[in-house]
């Protein structure tokens, strides 16, 4: 059994069908990378992992659960079960690209907010888990108290990383982590991220830094247009690479 | 010059038990300025609450008759509504037959409270609406992603958020409703401005009655600004104006 089973996504907004059937299986400790130009759906196709877009059809299964769906009006499927969904949500911690950490909280508050007030955990406990992630993101006790505003880019998608970590989460989604960062603060957190795959987390990761897909990646799959054009091993999409669009895609990328 | 220094001393030496709170038969003055702005102004919050919500909501049955209460109170004058609400409804035929709406409506008191909370809320309302709809959508994704419901994301993450960028504009709207509540003299409630006119008849010192009164105003409103600063200093810190 999978420990992540995304079944035929297929999403449309109005004509324009942005997922013709993607499909994508994680076993636990996998790290999937997902790479393809901007606008080949690969972060639409996150999103719609966690429901935060609505796929017109398809399912997805956590440990082989699956959530039930029904089509609204618009033909967009819905979880019937709002506090099914918030439970599901909360297995799948997301990171984004713009780190939407909430602004008017610290970061040490930002980390506390979703395991004390969606998981119901007593605030000492949140405090404790929160210090030790946070650490585990290489941020110092210093940091815990300021709010966003007041940190780097590379210090708030950390922070974001850190609440991520605290939900504990069976699947880590990682929405282009780096994309929004300087040049010099992304190594900061593709370190964190190295960490946290050879630890042997579930990580789906929609990503630019080929450097991360080749080195730290199971599975790589590149999307064109909404499908899934080639998938594999990184020896076998990097070394061995089939179709001419990857071929383009990736001389283009890698220097 | 030193005539009006004694003028002003004259009124504050006869005038200033009535012009800070009792007037000899009831509380007046500052007393009364104070009590009628904060019921006003504390019930206008509370209910601006799920008002605010209710305005932004994409459901036109929900926000329409938000949105028409608030385009209402915000397009007539306080004064008016004042006239209303304490002249006019009381003269209708079916509150004078209904001895419960007759009874609020009688007292000044009860108008003057019911017409400055509907204008600060209608006032308030678009305020909170305001910086309810400018919460930044991340931050909005983030909570539906990491298990939020749309109540804990009102009350973890919107509210709290929106209220703080709110506090200097809803500062400003409790100034000026300070200022509105001088028109409480018009419905027979003894606030500051009806002392400072009982003291204008009596002794015909009418710059030192009025100035008197200015003065207090200008200190209720020289406190409120500076605890609205103190309480912004903290509840905006994350806005980091000096920290970068």
């Amino acid at each position: 059994m999978y420990k992540l089973d995304v079944k035929k996504i297929h999403k449309s907004y109005g004509q324009n069908e942005v997922l013709k059937g993607v499909s994508l299986q994680a076993s636990a400790g996998d790290v999937i990378a997902l790479i393809g130009s901007s606008g080949s759906g690969k972060s639409t196709f996150l999103r719609c992992i966690n429901f935060l877009e609505q796929p017109n059809s398809g399912s997805v299964l956590l440990n082989g659960e699956e959530l039930t769906v029904v089509q609204d009006k618009k033909g967009r499927l819905r979880v019937s079960d709002e506090k099914r969904l918030q439970l599901f949500r909360t297995k799948l911690a997301m990171v984004f690209q713009h780190f939407n950490l909430w602004a008017h909280m610290t970061a040490l508050e930002n980390v506390i907010e979703a395991p004390m007030h969606v998981m119901g955990i007593k605030k000492n406990e949140a405090i404790e888990r929160a210090r030790h992630y946070l650490n585990k993101v290489g941020l110092s006790a210093a940091v815990e108290k300021q709010y966003p505003s007041q940190m780097s880019g590379g210090q708030q998608q950390r922070v974001a990383i850190a609440r991520a970590l605290a939900m504990e989460p069976e699947v880590m989604l990682f929405d282009e982590p780096t994309s929004a960062l300087d040049p010099e603060l992304v190594g900061d957190v593709l370190k964190v991220m190295q960490q946290l795959a050879e630890e042997g987390r579930t990580m789906i990761v929609v990503t630019h830094e080929m450097g991360f897909a080749r080195n730290l990646a199971s599975q790589v799959m590149f999307l064109h247009q909404g499908s899934v054009e080639e998938q594999g091993t990184p020896a076998e999409v990097f070394g061995h690479t089939k179709s001419a669009r990857l071929q383009q895609f990736l001389s283009g990328n890698l220097k | 010059m030193i005539e009006s220094f004694e003028n002003f001393l004259t009124i504050i030496n006869e005038y200033w038990e009535p012009f800070l709170y009792w007037d000899g038969t009831q509380f007046s003055g500052l007393a009364v300025t104070l009590w009628i702005l904060t019921l006003s102004v504390v019930l206008g919050f509370v209910l601006a609450l799920p008002l605010s919500v209710m305005r932004v909501s994409k459901n036109k049955f929900i926000s329409g008759p938000v949105w028409f209460f608030s385009w209402v109170f915000r397009g007539t004058p306080f004064y008016v509504q004042l006239l209303l609400i304490y002249s006019g409804i009381v003269g209708l035929e079916f509150v004078r037959d209904t001895p419960l709406l007759y009874t609020f409506f009688i007292s000044g008191y009860n108008c003057v409270v019911l017409a400055l909370l509907l204008n600060t809320l209608a006032y308030t309302i678009e305020i909170f609406a305001g910086y309810i709809k400018a919460t930044p959508y991340g931050e909005l994704d983030a909570a539906r992603a990491y298990g939020m419901s749309r109540w804990k994301m009102y009350t973890r993450i919107i509210l709290p958020s929106a209220l703080r960028r709110a506090l200097p504009a809803y500062s400003n709207e409790v100034i000026l409703m300070l200022h509105a509540t001088s028109l409480a003299f018009t419905a027979t409630v003894p606030d500051i401005l009806k002392v400072a006119r009982d003291a204008n008849a009596a002794t015909y010192l009418t710059f030192a009655s009025y100035g008197t009164a200015a003065l207090l105003y200008m200190s209720i409103s020289f406190v409120l600004v500076w605890a609205f600063r103190r309480v912004e200093r903290r509840a905006l810190a994350f806005l980091a104006y000096e920290n970068n």
